[in-house]
């Protein structure tokens, strides 16, 4: 198995999600920017598709495990995979090493789940990166998923990317670790907590007066993002603007 | 559109009671408070999670020994030990003890079990009382409810919501809405009851195998009082709660109490080895321990699932749960609620039953996050969304019985989709270029949020385009 160093590497895969290829690509082309920019060179394998996630999360192992199978298959080399969503990093890091125990291929997936970085993680803790923030004054507020919270520990370096940023207050919402109601088939399945559960986390949301809400997983910020349009459509409430970490890095620094 | 089921019916109830939900919040930000403060230190907070998972962890991995051996111990103790393997078997080793007595009614410290068992109800049926003399147990008793929290049973009911039910049933006491009043009432009632009471029954925190001693944990002085003063003592609880060493007691004591109510330690700590010796001058003449089964022995043998048994009973998980503190015990429709209710429950009652309490978790993990003997219940809850759909037998109460051909066949569609590139490559570019065509009404989804957009260029397509490199 090959062994990831917390060096700086010369190349990364670029695993960019179903999600944001479909929804928010330009999450995805941001990150890529950024690693490029820091002198990295991306690869991107053009038959990628998802990590597995909505299968194994409803229980359809060996639906999610074909799928999975297929990514392995093309991240080979020993170099880290960067991937911008706790969720799907968290799916290849924790869950792979589950779905494929026992089968002929499991040291190939153990392989790739040790190469997995949540692309905040790479930035802060391989990368080391140095921002400069050309953007003007703005509050915002940060929601970290539950999954770059919990299961990829991650929740601090979005945080500290934000930090080095002078012209961007990050302002602290109620129930900030509470989860906002996504959890993928969860959303569907019982919407009437769903519904509940974003309801409360929008709300605090905007009580901090933020006029942009940060976060490192699409999943959340189509919910939430979703339930603010919503709002303003229906409710008569202010827009309030989403973005992905990447985007609003890349946004914020690129001169 | 199917029918929505009985949990969602409730669900549907119970997020609209706004009052009964900030209430509940409120109660549940004070639990969570009330932990973390009780574990300034993180690393020491791990370290005591470390121990206490290894304590438990290690009893379940000699269970079938350790259980011979605590009832080997229990009997020399001078302790009736019966098994039960149904909730029925248990019901009816109760009924015979108190028929021997010739008694009429008990009284009960707090038990979770009997609650599983649904002892009162049986009881009831005989003739025969049971009267809760847990503060919270006896106001859910007064209104004819059951518990909503395993260790606040009446966390549902505000301080005038008791007012009011103790007006109707003990009218001849002036109203208040003085709690300190209201649990003076309680205590006088129950203090003559425990002074009368022919029968006295009792749940178990901790049963140590080596020197056959039942410990209960509590803060009322209830249990003590059930356990010590009638002449008879029955101790029900379920197989999996045997420890190994007394040594073993301190740690699983130090992590309880704080994780659950976010005491240091709780107001009494109670110590059962025998019946009242010779020469002592209190203590019940009998003591019997009833150990429940009742679906245990499967779960047991799941090496994966086993964890579920290593539950201490704190609710920490049901605290600090995002969909617990929104639709209340209540909804849950079981004995035990919140994420510890939502892996046990199906696995003990069956997936055909309670099956779709799986289904309502976000995955979240706030619930493994605080678990003070690290039960990955958000593991086990994809394993049971596993259990219900897979073909193969599985191990699970009713595996298989929550797949449905029409879900099988759209993973089944999707796996092949999004294994075969050049077909999930044509499925999203056609998506871009219908996304204006993507309906706004998306049922449940769209009734607080508004449909999602495609992208009109997908990632792949514009990378693509950047020439960014492909190996």
């Amino acid at each position: 198995m090959s062994q990831v160093t917390r060096q700086k590497p010369d190349t990364v895969y670029f695993f960019g999600t179903c999600l944001i290829d479909l929804m928010f690509p330009q999450a995805g082309v941001s990150a890529v920017q950024l690693l490029q920019r820091a002198g990295i060179k991306v690869i991107y394998p053009p038959a990628q598709t998802c990590c597995g996630q909505p299968a194994w999360n409803s229980g359809y192992r060996d639906e999610a495990r074909k799928v999975a199978r297929a990514q392995i298959a093309l991240f080979t080399k020993p170099i880290p995979i960067i991937i911008p969503s706790g969720s799907c990093a968290g799916m290849m890091k924790t869950h792979y090493p589950e779905l494929f125990s026992g089968e002929a291929d499991e040291a190939q997936a153990l392989d790739v789940a040790s190469r997995v970085y949540e692309l905040t993680e790479f930035l802060v803790d391989v990368l080391n990166i140095s921002l400069t923030d050309l953007g003007a004054p703005i509050e915002i507020a940060v929601h970290t998923s539950c999954s770059a919270r919990r299961e990829m520990g991650v929740a601090d370096k979005i945080e500290q990317l934000l930090g080095q940023l002078q012209n961007v207050k990050v302002l602290e919402q109620a129930y900030k670790p509470e989860c906002c109601g996504f959890g993928g088939t969860f959303a569907v399945k019982q919407p009437e907590i769903s519904a509940a559960m974003v309801a409360d986390k929008t709300m605090h949301l905007r009580n901090t007066g933020a006029t942009q809400v940060i976060s490192q997983d699409c999943g959340c910020l189509m919910n939430i993002g979703g339930a603010f349009d919503y709002q303003a459509k229906h409710e008569n409430k202010k827009p309030l603007n989403t973005q992905h970490i990447a985007e609003f890095l890349w946004e914020r620094t690129h001169g | 559109m199917a029918k929505p089921s009985e949990f969602r019916i409730q669900v549907d109830q119970a997020l609209g009671k706004t009052e009964v939900r900030a209430h509940f919040r409120k109660a549940m930000d004070t639990l969570m408070t009330n932990r973390r403060n009780q574990f300034p230190d993180n690393a020491e907070l791990q370290r005591l999670r470390d121990q206490a998972q290894v304590i438990r962890a290690n009893a379940l991995s000699k269970l079938p020994e350790l259980l011979e051996q605590l009832e080997s111990n229990l009997t020399r103790n001078g302790i009736h030990v019966h098994w039960a393997e149904t909730t029925d078997e248990a019901n009816d080793i109760v009924l015979k003890i108190m028929q021997k007595h010739n008694a009429t009614w008990m009284i009960k410290g707090k038990s979770m079990v009997s609650e599983e068992m649904g002892l009162n109800h049986f009881l009831e049926s005989k003739g025969i009382e049971a009267l809760e003399s847990d503060l919270g147990e006896f106001i859910i008793q007064l209104d004819g409810e059951t518990p909503s929290h395993i260790i606040m049973p009446a966390i549902h009911k505000s301080k005038e919501q008791i007012a009011q039910l103790f007006n109707e049933k003990f009218p001849d006491i002036p109203y208040t809405e003085d709690v300190d009043t209201l649990t003076r009432t309680a205590r006088d009632i129950l203090r003559e009851k425990f002074y009368n009471a022919p029968v006295g029954l009792s749940g178990v925190n901790f049963a140590v195998a080596e020197t056959g001693t039942l410990c209960l944990v509590e803060n009322e002085g209830n249990g003590r009082m059930s356990t010590t003063i009638p002449p008879v003592h029955i101790a029900v609880t379920g197989i999996e709660k045997v420890v190994e060493k007394l040594s073993d007691i301190p740690p699983l004591l130090s992590i309880l109490p704080r994780s659950a109510t976010g005491q240091p330690i709780t107001t009494y700590f109670n110590m059962i080895s025998s019946p009242r010796k010779k020469g002592e001058k209190d203590g019940p003449e009998e003591v019997h321990l009833v150990l429940l089964d009742n679906g245990r022995s499967r779960i047991y043998s799941d090496p994966e699932l086993l964890a579920t048994l290593r539950c201490i009973r704190c609710g920490a998980c049901i605290n600090h749960c995002p969909v617990y503190v929104r639709i209340g015990g209540h909804s849950y429709g079981t004995v035990y609620p919140g994420p510890i209710g939502t892996i046990l429950e199906p696995q003990k009652s069956g997936l055909k039953v309670h099956g779709e309490l799986v289904q309502a978790s976000s995955l979240c993990g706030a619930c493994g996050e605080v678990c003070p003997v690290r039960i990955p219940i958000p593991s086990i809850i994809n394993r049971l969304r596993y259990e219900g759909v897979r073909q193969d037998g599985g191990s699970a109460l009713d595996a298989g019985s929550k797949r449905k051909p029409l879900e099988a066949i759209t993973w089944k569609a999707w796996s092949w989709a999004a294994s075969h590139p050049s077909v999930y490559n044509l499925g999203s570019t056609v998506a871009t270029q219908v996304r204006n065509l993507v309906p706004h009404n998306l049922g449940a989804w769209t009734s607080v949020r508004t449909a999602p957009a495609v992208a009109d260029k997908t990632l792949h397509q514009q990378l693509k385009a950047l020439g960014v490199d492909h190996e």
